[in-house]
């Protein structure tokens, strides 16, 4: 099932993030640019923080993971929801420090970023980290904030946007408007 | 008389939007009215009598929260990092309290702080009591009669309804006696309520609409219903009613409504108030003075302040020489069955309740309390909800969110409690909060009228599960049941002053210019939720203060 950029930005309506200015205003660098240079030295930008680049190629990675096989168009799904998330005052410094944190064991552990790892290895080092046993906690130890920013800031997007519903079975998810158009309808409408 | 008539001149705006870093929160001078507490009780008292041209002050304990962080509010109520209290800030040393009766009082999860106070969280059913539930102890043969009638409050029924903003229908044959149509449409009931209504029929049960304080179309500026299914705890379309509606009107006609500004006690003489000392946030105490004073701040801080501001000649709590003050504690109890059906039932598009019955509610009598079924519009898990918590991901995830969501259905019920002096708010004898002042300590137990209401409630459940087919059923009875965040009886009603708090003026009988507007008091609780109720008092007692100015 195809994610689209509609799905972006219900979701991110659905979680208050940044909205339709911070859509518009993130530009990922592919090359070349200040993000890209910090992200190519593998490196975080200073505080144990990860760059633009490095967030976006590890939560598209991880969502390749963590999203059920069928959905397509994951990299421009997540760009766009990050662009929203990353935005957000305290939420955007949790992202990149639980990324950093991720890189920096995927490193010492199987030698490259989560990005650089073929998807089993992905799925792998996640569960390594502890990141499917732990409860998510913003503030709480490495798993809960892998799970909290990474795992579960990815399933939140997918699943409150209106394609994430559809695949369960509700085409209208909580915290998405639109209840009051399907409440009333049957299976079969 | 305006709200721009300030002791230091500043501008009403900084007093009121909250918006600047430091707004002002020095007293009003010249004030006729100081309200305590801006929820729906205290921001409608106010809103009437600023349209009066009263000069009124509000005090609320909690803070002016952002509307624009409404959103994020809701997606803290969807991740499950996140408790019930957290998603309005409620918790720490500030809301400190002791339950300390037969059942715990999970008091945090039940009430909010701030301008709008409990219903920014509420789930927003609003209907009118009925008559009989006035005069339980003529009618019923237990609990209490109210000193006023249904039909005393009737106007105010129907004046609260345009206030709040009810999309309701005419279809409840067990409802009482209404002349005034419903200023919006009801809700039209949702496709399970279809699945419900043809094993209710079959068992002769009726079903009809429920009255909701949200709008089914925009009203009063505000938009219609967008279906984003999280009502409680947040709606971030601004559809359903909460009391920061008022507020915001009342400070339109002039009032002052002062956030972050816990009243901390109550300065009396013999028989009147003189000011409500309240605390701002830079450490500082202040004097509001005022001709009159409205106490609002809910079933539970009201009799709690009131027992915080005794004095030499109150020695039990000012306005309790009857000693009821704080006693007579009641919420509702929720009884609760579901199960699974073989087939889709469409939960979590919404998150409100678009049908009910009151059928069984008249039957009540000294053995069984009246009680009132809810159906479900988001029974079982939802989809998000589930992503959120397993251990699994991927494919497997997707598994089991389409095995576990799409065929639950619950149908509950809320069950009157009676009014029993030793269920009770008190001061605890050690613990304070952040101001050093005792915390509530809550006494709560349930009567067995009400427990064997449950169960009589659970077995009607259990008949519409069973006509439904219903699979994997669950129940909740009398041992797992929960209170249902309605705070009631704390400062009762009454025309003896001897066994009650407040006469049918809402005045106190000991204070001569203190009224209180709140469920706490109500002598008895009935079993509808009690907000509309305290909207019809909160306008009557408003009436009288006018009255009296
Ligand atoms: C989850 C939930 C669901 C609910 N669902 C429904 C429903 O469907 N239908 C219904 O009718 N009711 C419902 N209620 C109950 C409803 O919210 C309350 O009945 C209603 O808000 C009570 O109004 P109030 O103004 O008396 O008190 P509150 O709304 O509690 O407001 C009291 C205010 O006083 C302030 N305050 C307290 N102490 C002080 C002090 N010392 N100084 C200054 N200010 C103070 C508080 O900060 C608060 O803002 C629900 C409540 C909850 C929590
Ligand atoms: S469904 Fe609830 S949360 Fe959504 S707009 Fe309507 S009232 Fe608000």
């Amino acid at each position: 099932m195809q994610l689209t950029r509609r799905d972006a930005v219900a979701a991110l309506a659905a979680l208050g993030s940044g909205g339709a200015v911070a859509l518009g205003a993130r530009e990922w660098q592919r090359s070349g640019g200040d993000a890209a240079d910090d992200a190519s030295s593998g490196d975080t930008v200073g505080d144990g923080l990860a760059t633009d680049d490095q967030v976006r190629d590890a939560m598209v990675a991880v969502a390749e993971v963590v999203y059920p096989s069928d959905v397509t168009g994951i990299q421009t799904f997540v760009e766009r929801f990050l662009a929203g998330r990353l935005e957000r005052e305290g939420h955007g410094e949790g992202i990149r420090r639980a990324v950093a944190d991720l890189d920096d064991l995927a490193r010492s552990w199987y030698d490259a970023p989560v990005a650089d790892l073929d998807p089993a290895d992905r799925d792998a080092l996640l569960r390594e980290v502890g990141a499917d046993v732990a409860d998510e906690v913003p503030d709480g130890t490495t798993a809960e904030r892998i799970r909290y920013y990474v795992v579960n800031d990815l399933l939140l997007g997918l699943y409150t946007s209106p394609t994430g519903g559809e695949l369960a079975g509700i085409e209208n998810p909580i915290g998405h408007p639109g209840g009051i158009a399907s409440y009333q309808r049957g299976p079969n409408e | 008389m305006t709200g721009s008539a300030q002791a230091d001149g500043r501008d009403a705006s900084d007093r009121t939007a909250g918006r600047s870093a430091d707004p002002d929160r020095s007293p009003v001078a010249n004030a006729d009215v100081c309200v305590v507490g801006a929820g729906p009780a205290g921001t409608l008292v106010a809103d009437r009598l600023a349209g009066r041209d009263h000069e009124v002050v509000v005090l609320d304990a909690g803070p002016r929260f952002d509307e624009t962080e409404r959103v994020e509010r809701m997606e803290k109520a969807i991740r499950p990092a996140f408790s019930r209290p957290d998603v309005w800030d409620v918790g720490g040393d500030r809301d400190a309290y002791e339950s300390v009766g037969d059942r715990h009082y999970p008091l945090n999860r039940t009430r909010v702080k701030g301008i709008g106070g409990s219903t920014l969280h509420w789930q927003g059913m609003v209907m009118r009591l009925h008559e009989a539930d006035f005069a339980s102890a003529s009618e019923r043969g237990v609990g209490a009669n109210w000193p006023i009638e249904y039909s005393d409050l009737r106007p105010y029924y129907a004046e609260a309804e345009t206030g709040i903003g009810v999309a309701g229908a005419d279809d409840n044959p067990f409802a009482p006696p209404r002349e005034e149509p419903f200023p919006m449409p009801a809700f039209p009931p949702s496709y399970s309520d279809s699945l419900f209504a043809e094993a209710c029929e079959a068992l002769e049960i009726s079903m009809h609409s429920v009255p909701n304080a949200r709008n089914s179309e925009g009203y009063d500026g505000r938009s219609a219903c967008q279906g984003y299914g999280s009502c409680r705890p947040v709606c971030p379309s601004g559809a359903k009613y909460d009391g920061s509606v008022h507020a915001e009107t009342a400070a339109a006609k002039g009032a002052t409504v002062i956030d972050r500004a816990p009243v901390q006690r109550l300065e009396h003489t013999t028989d009147r108030i003189e000011a409500a000392v309240f605390a701002t946030p830079d450490g500082t105490e202040h004097r509001q003075e005022a001709e009159t004073f409205v106490v609002a701040a809910g079933g539970v801080e009201t009799p709690r302040l009131l027992l915080l501001s005794d004095s030499e000649h109150y020695p039990d709590g000012l306005a309790n020489s009857s000693g009821a003050v704080g006693r007579y504690f009641m919420d509702h109890v929720f009884a609760g069955a579901g199960g699974v059906l073989e087939e889709p039932t469409r939960q979590n598009h919404v998150g409100f309740l678009t049908s009910e019955s009151h059928q069984f509610y008249d039957e009540a009598d000294e053995r069984i309390a009246p009680f009132k079924l809810e159906f479900f519009n988001f029974a079982g898990p939802s989809p998000v909800g589930i992503a959120l918590t397993g251990e699994d991901w991927g494919d497997d995830l997707l598994e089991r969110i389409r095995a576990e969501y799409g065929n639950h259905v619950t149908v509950g019920a809320l069950v009157e409690t009676l009014p029993q002096a030793e269920n009770r708010v008190a001061l605890h004898p050690d613990r304070t909060d952040d101001h050093g002042n005792p915390v509530p300590e809550i006494h709560w137990s349930i009567d067995d009228r009400a427990k064997r209401t449950i169960e009589r409630a659970n077995e009607v459940q259990h008949e519409i599960l069973d006509e439904l087919g219903a699979s994997e059923r669950w129940t909740q009875g009398v041992e797992g049941t929960v209170p249902t965040n309605h705070h009631m009886g704390t400062t009762r009603m009454g025309s003896d002053p001897s066994a009650s708090v407040v006469n049918s003026s809402l005045r106190t009988h000991d204070l001569e210019n203190c009224w209180i507007a709140s469920s706490s008091v109500f002598p008895t609780a009935g079993a509808m939720n009690p907000t509309l109720t305290i909207g019809a008092l909160a306008l009557k007692a408003a009436d009288h203060v006018d009255a009296a100015l």
